[in-house]
């Protein structure tokens, strides 16, 4: 009896709140676009036209067929990247580890697309060290462009995100595991295969589904250096924004297919994972041994250089903003001219994007304190579905969220298409999942009992909630926003869909200074972000006393 | 102040199975309560629907003539400590222990006072402005005690206090609790598996299993006379034999303890649905201490299988003829300890040993009481 009333307290009014805006900014844009990808607007019926469409044309297969190719591969070359740098750093002292670990992360948290512009800048046609290498010996650099450079752009950007991942699952690792193993004569490859791996396969499947949806989701990367090489992404972007022959609807089957896609592999993930899963903890955790001789030389030099490669584009894009440029082209000298047209001409983008990501961020921390509570502590079906809603953002890729919101808010009664709400509820919607994460993760340890004292000794709901849980929540909180905050600066799948003139950010800007070919303004704006997102990330670092980052 | 808890027909269920069937229990006003068994049987599910954190299917709670079924917990001015001590981990030691205060509209001069006057009785003094993670186990413990005493409650719940301190502590803790309930003389409720703790402190111990009290009462009755074969055994250590029992003269019974060997006793009071009988198959619960070794190779014959010396006392492990182990203890001698396949004969302490009804639910032996 007292239970039934004891569910409706305040917390199923908060959470009936949060699923009505659930509901109105991520079903109904998805069943919005669901929706568009079978009816035809101008007679009236429903047909699966745009899927027969689809699947009848080489052109759009292809598409497919390249974007599971770019996705794959990635995922895949970033594992096999980023295991043996994890298993190294865990296991030889390496000098300087710390800020290793920092600069690798660093790497991850620029936009890809900054990255391939700049890896045309140092490798592309006219890029300087195609010209070096092939002005001093003559030969011809292999074409960055299509298929080798979304591979090596997205590679390198997703490379920390599993290093990341399997480093907290070898600080969770026992070292007694892997003496075990040796007692057992098991040593050097034959330890790795039998122990090491399976042991970190539950973390390299977690960390390659991160990496599996975020390489099928960019769009940047492949419109900066695919040149002809077109995966789906890209499609769907020009399909809806082009002007002539673009097609709503059949940017919608599109997405619906990209999503259908997504969520299986997000299924087929889950399925595979749970059965795989178990929890270590490491009582003695394996330490970082001094090595000594080749062994340690070839360590040091490995991931040294894996970390210089990894940072060469940012450093690069730093180096070329405050080169002296004329238009397309940087000529000698160095000036600051670079930022001087970027505040002129387009300071706005700047404030602009302050603006939205202060306000997403803080809508972003109410919610996800909220969330978290009702996911965490009151567990119903209500929340459950709360909790797989928070999911989505996951699974549905930038644009083609962004595509969702802008065809459904583009009417009244929800006429929203080109104000800044609209960029801000995608921003929200889109980085929640971090701060949720985090403040949920938090929640976990914080024992019910301690709610139930507070409760016990008389305190209502909401005192015990703002005076006892909310400040003890608060670390994953602010951890969580700052991720929030690190990646809204640097989104731009989806506002480059839903931006307008006024609503324009830095990322934003930096993409179509790039297309127009205006590499200094670029670079200064690109430099400008990565201060502020190297910045926000030692804050980061700092505030939660980790050296690392759980995304 | 303190209350009489007064349970009727409590019915606990989650979803479709029922944790706790119709339990009765009346808690007598600023008694220390303890509810004991083993891990599952739904102690802590009682003591927080008594707490009102559990939803009640069935039945009432009363505090003395008030039924709190539907109350707020935090309206019923409980005290609560938990096993896990959650204390807030952001707030100081005093922060802490005023913060029921704060929700009693008090002037900060009282608050200050009856935080003062807590902090002595639980020892923390000195204590007072640190944070709680630079407490130890057993300080912090103190903490979550005096948290809860504080408030002067009507009732003292405590949840498995002890479970996270170690062995010596563990010891020091449970007479502190019990020395400080004696001075502030709350009822409480106290949830334990320990039996050894739960002896220590208890005025009353209801024993309980899959939700069923299976006996009620004072350590003391609890240890010696076990209401079932269950208490029996799990209450201290005892063997349970298989025997009968035979009407005799007098209004006494002859004991048949196998070997030939047989007691007469004169303390069997056996029930009017089993009286007709003239011999019925009995459980005997004896515990190791009851087992008297004779000299004169009378009584049951037995051989020693191993022994432990523990000071004290020595524990022998010894084969009846039936060829059941049974575990004796013995006061340890000067002399040699008794070698593995000596030959000894035992009987035992008629007036202490327990006769159970061949189901091991009621005992026959006059004293018990349910
Ligand atoms: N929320 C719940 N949902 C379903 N069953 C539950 C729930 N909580 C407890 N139970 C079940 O109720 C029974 C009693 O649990 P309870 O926690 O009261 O045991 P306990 O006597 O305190 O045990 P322990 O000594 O291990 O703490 C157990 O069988 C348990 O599995
Ligand atoms: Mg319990």
């Amino acid at each position: 009896m007292r239970d039934t009333r004891k569910r409706f307290d305040v917390w199923t009014n908060i959470s009936l709140l949060i699923f009505v805006f659930y509901i109105l900014f991520l079903a109904l844009p998805l069943f919005t676009m669901l929706f568009k990808s079978v009816y035809n607007g101008t007679t009236g019926d429903f047909s699966l036209a745009y899927f027969t469409k689809f699947f009848s044309k080489p052109y759009y297969l292809n598409a497919l067929f390249n974007s599971v190719k770019v996705t794959v591969s990635v995922t895949l070359l970033a594992a096999i990247i980023a295991t043996p740098l994890a298993y190294i750093m865990a296991t030889v002292k390496i000098k300087g580890s710390s800020a290793i670990r920092v600069l690798i992360l660093i790497s991850s948290m620029s936009a890809p697309f900054i990255g391939a512009y700049s890896w045309i800048l140092l490798l592309g046609r006219s890029g300087v060290i195609t010209k070096f290498v092939s002005s001093t010996f003559g030969i011809q650099m292999p074409d960055i462009y299509g298929f080798t450079g979304i591979l090596v752009v997205l590679t390198l950007q997703m490379v920390p995100l599993i290093f990341m991942y399997v480093s907290g699952a070898l600080k969770n690792m026992d070292q007694s595991l892997m003496e075990a193993a040796e007692s057992m004569g098991y040593k050097g490859l034959s330890k790795m295969r039998k122990v090491l791996l399976p042991l970190i396969t539950p973390t390299l499947l977690a960390g390659g589904l991160l990496v599996f949806m975020r390489a099928l989701a960019d769009f940047g990367t492949p419109m900066l250096i695919g040149e002809g090489y077109k995966t789906v992404p890209v499609l769907i972007f020009n399909e809806f924004i082009s002007e002539v022959g673009g097609d709503d609807g059949f940017a919608a089957a599109i997405s619906v297919i990209v999503v259908l896609f997504a969520t299986t592999i997000f299924l087929l993930q889950k399925f595979v994972a749970n059965r795989k899963s178990f929890t270590m903890s490491a009582l003695h955790p394996i330490e970082a041994k001094k090595k000594k001789g080749f062994g340690n030389i070839a360590a040091h030099a490995v991931i040294y250089l894996y970390t210089l490669i990894a940072l060469l584009p940012q450093l690069y894009v730093i180096y070329t903003s405050f080169l002296k440029s004329n238009g397309r082209v940087f000529v000698k000298g160095f000036s600051l001219r670079s930022y001087q047209d970027a505040f002129s001409n387009i300071g706005g983008v700047i404030l602009n994007t302050f603006f939205l990501a202060i306000v997403s961020l803080i809508v972003i921390i109410l919610l996800a304190i909220l969330i978290a509570y009702v996911t965490v502590r009151r567990k119903n079906a209500l929340t459950n579905t709360l909790d797989i809603f928070t999911m989505f953002p996951y699974i549905v890729p930038g644009s083609i969220l962004g595509i969702a919101l802008l065809i459904t808010f583009n009417n009244k009664p929800l006429a929203l298409s080109g104000t800044a709400v609209i960029m801000i509820i995608s921003f929200v919607i889109r980085r929640l999942p971090y701060t949720i994460r985090s403040s949920a993760a938090i929640l976990h340890q914080i024992n019910d009992g301690i709610e139930e004292a507070a409760i016990s000794l008389g305190a209502s709901q909401m005192k015990t909630f703002f005076k006892i849980t909310l400040p003890m929540m608060l670390a994953g909180v602010v951890s969580g926003a700052i991720l929030s905050w690190i990646t809204i600066i640097t989104e731009l799948s989806t506002s480059i869909i839903l931006y307008t003139g006024k609503t324009k950010t830095v990322t934003v800007a930096i993409y179509t200074e790039v297309v127009r070919g205006n590499y200094g303004v670029a670079a200064a704006l690109s430099t400008i972000l990565t201060v502020i997102t190297v910045v926000s990330l030692l804050v980061f670092l700092k505030l939660s006393g980790q050296k690392e980052v759980s995304m | 102040m303190s209350v009489t808890i007064t349970i009727q027909d409590l019915v606990k269920k989650y979803g479709d199975t029922t944790v706790i069937p119709e339990l009765s229990l009346e808690i007598k006003q600023g008694e220390f309560f303890t509810l004991l068994g083993p891990s599952g049987c739904g102690k802590t599910t009682l003591l927080r629907m008594i707490a009102g954190f559990n939803s009640i299917e069935g039945g009432t709670i009363h505090f003395n003539e008030r039924v709190i079924n539907q109350v707020e917990p935090g309206k019923r001015n409980i005290g609560m400590v938990f096993q896990s001590y959650a204390i807030f981990p952001h707030l100081t030691v005093k922060g802490n222990i005023a913060f029921g205060l704060e929700n009693r509209k008090l002037s900060k001069a009282e608050i200050n006072a009856k935080v003062d006057d807590i902090l002595k009785v639980v020892q923390i003094e000195p204590y007072k402005d640190r944070m709680p993670k630079n407490l130890s186990g057993g300080q912090q413990q103190r903490v979550a005690l005096a948290r809860a005493i504080v408030i002067r409650p009507d009732v003292l719940l405590m949840d498995e206090p002890l479970s996270n301190l170690d062995a010596k502590l563990r010891v020091d803790m449970r007479n502190a609790i019990k020395d400080i309930q004696r001075e502030v003389g709350i009822t409480t409720v106290y949830v334990t598996h320990d039996q050894e703790e739960a002896m220590a402190v208890s005025d009353r111990i209801a024993v309980m299993k899959s939700g069923v009290i299976q006996h009620l009462g004072t350590p003391q009755e609890i240890y010696q006379r076990p209401a079932n074969v269950f208490v029996a055994t799990f209450i201290g250590r005892t063997n349970i034999l298989a025997g009968s029992i035979t009407k005799a003269a007098g209004g006494s019974y002859a004991l048949q303890l196998g070997s030939g060997y047989a007691e007469e006793l004169s303390n069997i009071e056996v029930p009017r649905a089993d009286a007709a009988a003239n011999t019925l198959n009995v459980q005997i619960s004896v515990r190791p201490e009851e087992f008297i070794l004779t000299e004169d190779q009378t009584g049951m014959k037995a051989t020693i299988v191993h022994s432990v010396f523990l000071g004290q006392n020595t524990h022998y492990f010894v084969d009846l003829a039936s060829g059941q182990r049974v575990e004796i203890t013995q006061e340890s001698k000067a002399s040699q300890i008794l070698e593995p396949g000596q030959v000894i004969y035992l009987k035992v302490k008629k007036e202490k040993i327990n006769v159970y009804d061949a189901a091991g639910d009621l005992n026959y032996t006059r004293g018990a009481r349910l």
